[in-house]
């Protein structure tokens, strides 16, 4: 809370400072100097250099301030008391912050409610050191950068160079996404293979974490083993999933390109497009309610009486749907891509347009169709409303469409939406498929991404 | 002479002729194909829209049913003058207007008639009876909106007793509009999107305020600053790849690294955004940096020429010529956003949340989570409330991809 003042009073500091040195460069101007830059990027450096030191030391501040806090009230007398135990100290610990910050009333523990008070006076103290110097650094940053302010100062040069720093801190968010996800995973996934082995992970043939209640059992129960969610996964995704996608996005795509006259394309195009723009939980209620009574009365008509109403069928199948106009615009592009002289000659030659298509324009597009795929396979497993909501969650490895079978996604949220510790096995589990879903598509899009730039510098 | 006739009955022969009418047969089908295949997906898209409006429109109306209320012999203990008063409201909802309905029901309808009213029933008595409070003195006939299960019952698709007993009453079908203002609730007959929305509105508005400007700026970086280094590869490659991340993936990490790690509240509309910001912040670099990529050397090279620096250039002229490109990615990227589920349902906002956010630190659904919420719900009458929910949802999604496209072509240039 008081972190936030401090952060008001530091952009306030930078407002006056920055109109402050704004009307100094206007006075000089007026005064007969000949100013190297415009008054206004004598107000925006000094802003800057009140703003931006003391934003960075708010930042690193935070994170500190909450281990110091922690630091205080474990040493309090009554902090000595708590028990030494890792698990139930934590808990005891946020349940004290949470009732310090207001946001309940009273907790499990009763020793929560006597730290509340000392935690929320050590949070007070620590906020208010932080917020002190960061306020110092502004009005610092402040008066140093306004001594600079003359005639002959070059203030823009100045603010550019902030700004450029700005843009690089931005870009490289970026890659602090990617380096968050893949420690974030990485760690609760390693501490998940301290209970479970590696190998069983991998190669294990049966998944049922919830007889896994205890940590130091889950290791000998081997009820951990991905095998069956991956081959659910692939089943939905990879094989279903594609059989409806890459004929009907593949034809689609060489409707439009080759033989739609441009009137028509113009209108079906935005209309494929739409079912791309559609929200998956929408496809998923449509996959459960919909299609997937249907498959199971047919399963049975045709004699399957093992037909589930959560058929990796109908999930597949919806899917599908989902992935056309992936497909289509990649293939599309794909052949967009082939210059025309190869389909002048082969029309020259006498083919039909089919024909040529068929001989010609898909297998120098081939590379590209094939990166399209790739990207729309790894979009598939990597999909989870339709799954969670469509497909089943029993861990079968079956090659029956009409079954019921369960993907990574499925699990993953099923492991993390209920109520359970956050150390337990089961809820690590789901960062260690995480992980794995993560490494699987990554090479996915790699080797796709690879595929149609290389096919484009070909042809360019 | 003779090798030329033959040539031109190689041409023309019977045997050419086959071959050539099965040729065109064959071009003939695999166009019919292509045609084919392009009509199943839009026949899909057709049939998923119509069942959606089908069961879900039934979800913006409601069945009332005109009930006889006497009020000065039913066990009301409510004086007129509160009715007027600041305090009606508490009175009202303490009342016990439900007992009284259930009097009334059972005096009009005989046995079982207590099912045909619920939750809706009493709100709605409540407000008409502030809305006139002289009726507390009468026996008025009011419309009393029913129970969801006797809602049901009242399009024959229900409980045969309770469709008998609802044949019995004068009934009506009209637009419900609490459920544009209602938020979440166990009774079906009372729900509505109104408090999912505001959630969604929060979460996509952190979700904005963080992913459009970091998104423009490091398009801006990479398109028009970056030097050709390994650095540069390293970014653009994990932009690339991010974007083809799968969205639950997101959600891991902003479970472990928002709620675990710095102890964000849970299921609030702030941690939300931020995770789809992770999210949306790749598909807003990759458009940006095609906006850029658009607008011609040539305006850079004036700009230079008449003295401004390389940053003015940026600024002054490349960014706001390339601003409709980049916003037109935004809107679409925010559209994705809106309509993303999984990822929120990672850092807790699956709560059963009965009143609208407040704020972005508070406890909040989104649409497209709440519609997952309704669509596990076993009650008959949350079916056609889901599907009604989605048409909200679309329509919105509509309405982003229609400002994206009106924008598009508004300002597009080609150069």
């Amino acid at each position: 809370m008081t972190l936030s003042i401090a952060l008001v009073a530091v952009l306030v500091v930078a407002a006056a400072a920055g109109f402050f040195a704004r009307q100094r460069a206007k006075a000089l101007r007026a005064g007969g100097g000949r100013l190297n830059s415009l008054p206004n990027y004598h107000g925006f450096y000094v802003a800057l250099w009140a703003i931006l030191p003391a934003l960075l030391l708010l930042a690193i501040w935070n994170p500190v301030q909450t281990s110091l806090v922690e630091q205080a009230v474990l040493s309090s007398p009554t902090g000595q008391t708590l028990p030494d135990f890792d698990l139930a100290r934590e808990t005891i610990l946020t349940e004290a912050r949470e009732i310090a910050a207001g946001e309940r009333e009273a907790g499990f523990n009763p020793e929560s409610s006597e730290l509340a008070p000392i935690y929320a006076d050590a949070t007070s103290r620590y906020a208010a050191i932080g917020g002190g110097i960061a306020l110092v650094f502004a009005l610092l940053g402040a008066l140093l950068s306004m001594r600079r302010v003359g005639v002959d100062f070059r203030a823009r040069t100045g603010v550019e160079r902030w700004v450029m720093v700005l843009l690089v801190a931005a870009s490289l968010i970026a890659i602090l996404t990617t380096l968050g996800i893949v420690l974030s995973l990485l760690f609760e996934s390693l501490l998940f293979f301290q209970k479970v082995p590696l190998t069983e992970f991998l190669f294990g043939t049966t998944w049922s974490p919830q007889t896994a209640i205890r940590a130091d059992q889950a290791g000998s129960s081997g009820a951990f083993g991905s095998i069956p969610l991956f081959w659910g996964t692939a089943f939905i995704g990879a094989i279903i999933a594609m059989i409806v996608a890459i004929p009907l996005g593949l034809m689609s795509a060489i409707f439009l390109t080759q033989y739609s006259p441009p009137q028509l394309r113009s209108w079906l195009k935005p209309l494929l497009e739409i079912l791309a723009g559609i929200p998956t939980v929408v496809y998923g209620y449509f996959a459960a309610l919909t299609v997937a009574p249907v498959i199971r009365d047919f399963g049975i008509s045709i004699g399957i009486s093992s037909a589930s109403s959560e058929s990796a069928l109908a999930a597949g199948l919806v899917m599908g749907i989902m992935i056309i106009p992936f497909v289509s615009s990649m293939a599309d592009d794909s052949i967009a891509a082939v210059p025309q002289a190869m389909r002048d000659g082969s029309l020259a030659l006498g083919a039909t347009k089919s024909e040529t298509i068929k001989k010609v324009v898909l297998p120098a597009a081939l590379p590209g169709v094939v990166g399209g795929v790739l990207l729309a396979v790894s979009r598939a497993i990597g999909e989870t409303m339709i799954v969670v909501m469509a497909a089943g969650l029993a861990a079968n490895m079956t090659i029956n469409p009409f079954e019921s079978v369960t993907t990574v996604t499925t699990q993953i949220v099923q492991l993390l939406t209920g109520d359970q510790e956050f150390d337990s096995a089961k809820t690590l589990a789901a960062f260690a498929l995480g992980l794995l879903l993560f490494l699987i598509t990554l090479v996915l899009n790699l080797i796709a991404l690879r595929v149609v730039r290389k096919y484009r510098e070909a042809y360019e | 002479m003779s090798s030329s006739a033959a040539a031109i009955s190689r041409w023309t022969g019977d045997e050419m002729q086959k071959r050539v009418s099965r040729r065109y047969r064959a071009e003939r089908r695999f166009r019919f194909f292509g045609f084919a295949a392009i009509g199943v997906s839009i026949a899909f898209l057709a049939f998923l829209l119509i069942t959606m409006a089908w069961q879900g429109l039934g979800g913006f109306t409601r069945t009332e049913a005109k009930l006889t209320i006497d009020f000065p012999r039913s066990d009301l203990f409510i004086e007129e003058a509160t009715l007027r008063g600041p305090e009606a409201q508490q009175a009202v909802a303490s009342a016990g207007l439900e007992g009284v309905i259930e009097q009334a029901a059972f005096a009009q309808f005989g046995e079982g008639a207590d099912e045909m009213f619920g939750g809706a029933s009493a709100r709605t008595l409540g407000e008409k009876l502030i809305a006139d409070p002289k009726l507390l003195g009468q026996k008025a006939e009011l419309w009393i909106p029913l129970s969801s299960k006797a809602d049901v019952a009242a399009r024959s698709d229900g409980d045969p007793a309770l469709e008998r007993l609802v044949a019995k009453a004068d009934t009506q079908r009209v637009f419900n509009s609490e459920f544009m203002t209602a938020s979440d609730a166990t009774d079906p007959s009372v729900v509505g999107v109104w408090g999912a929305l505001k959630g969604s509105f929060l979460t996509i508005l952190v979700t904005m305020a963080l992913a459009f400007p970091i998104g423009v700026l490091a398009a801006v970086y990479l398109e028009e600053f970056a030097p050709r280094n390994r650095w540069t590869d390293i970014i653009e490659v994990s932009i690339n790849n991010l974007a083809a991340v799968p969205s639950i993936i997101f959600g891991l990490l902003g479970l472990a690294v928002f709620l675990n790690f710095m102890h964000l509240p849970r299921s609030a509309p702030l941690v939300g955004g931020l995770t789809l910001a992770l999210m949306t912040m790749p598909v807003i670099v990759i458009a940006g940096r095609n906006a850029i990529k658009s607008v011609p050397p040539s305006i850079r090279d004036a700009a230079l020429g008449v003295g401004a620096s390389k940053m003015q250039v940026v600024f002054h002229h490349v960014l706001p010529l390339a601003l409709p490109g980049i916003l037109t990615g935004t809107i679409i990227g925010m559209a994705r956003a809106l309509g993303e589920t999984a990822p929120l349902l990672m850092i807790g906002m699956r709560a059963f949340i009965a009143s609208p956010p407040q704020g972005i630190t508070e406890p909040a659904s989104v649409l497209p989570v709440q519609i997952f919420l309704w669509s596990d719900e076993v009650d008959r009458g949350f079916v056609e409330k889901t599907s009604a929910a989605i048409i909200v949802l679309l329509v919105f999604m509509l309405l982003m991809n229609g400002l994206a496209i009106y924008l598009r072509n508004k300002f597009e240039r080609r150069w």
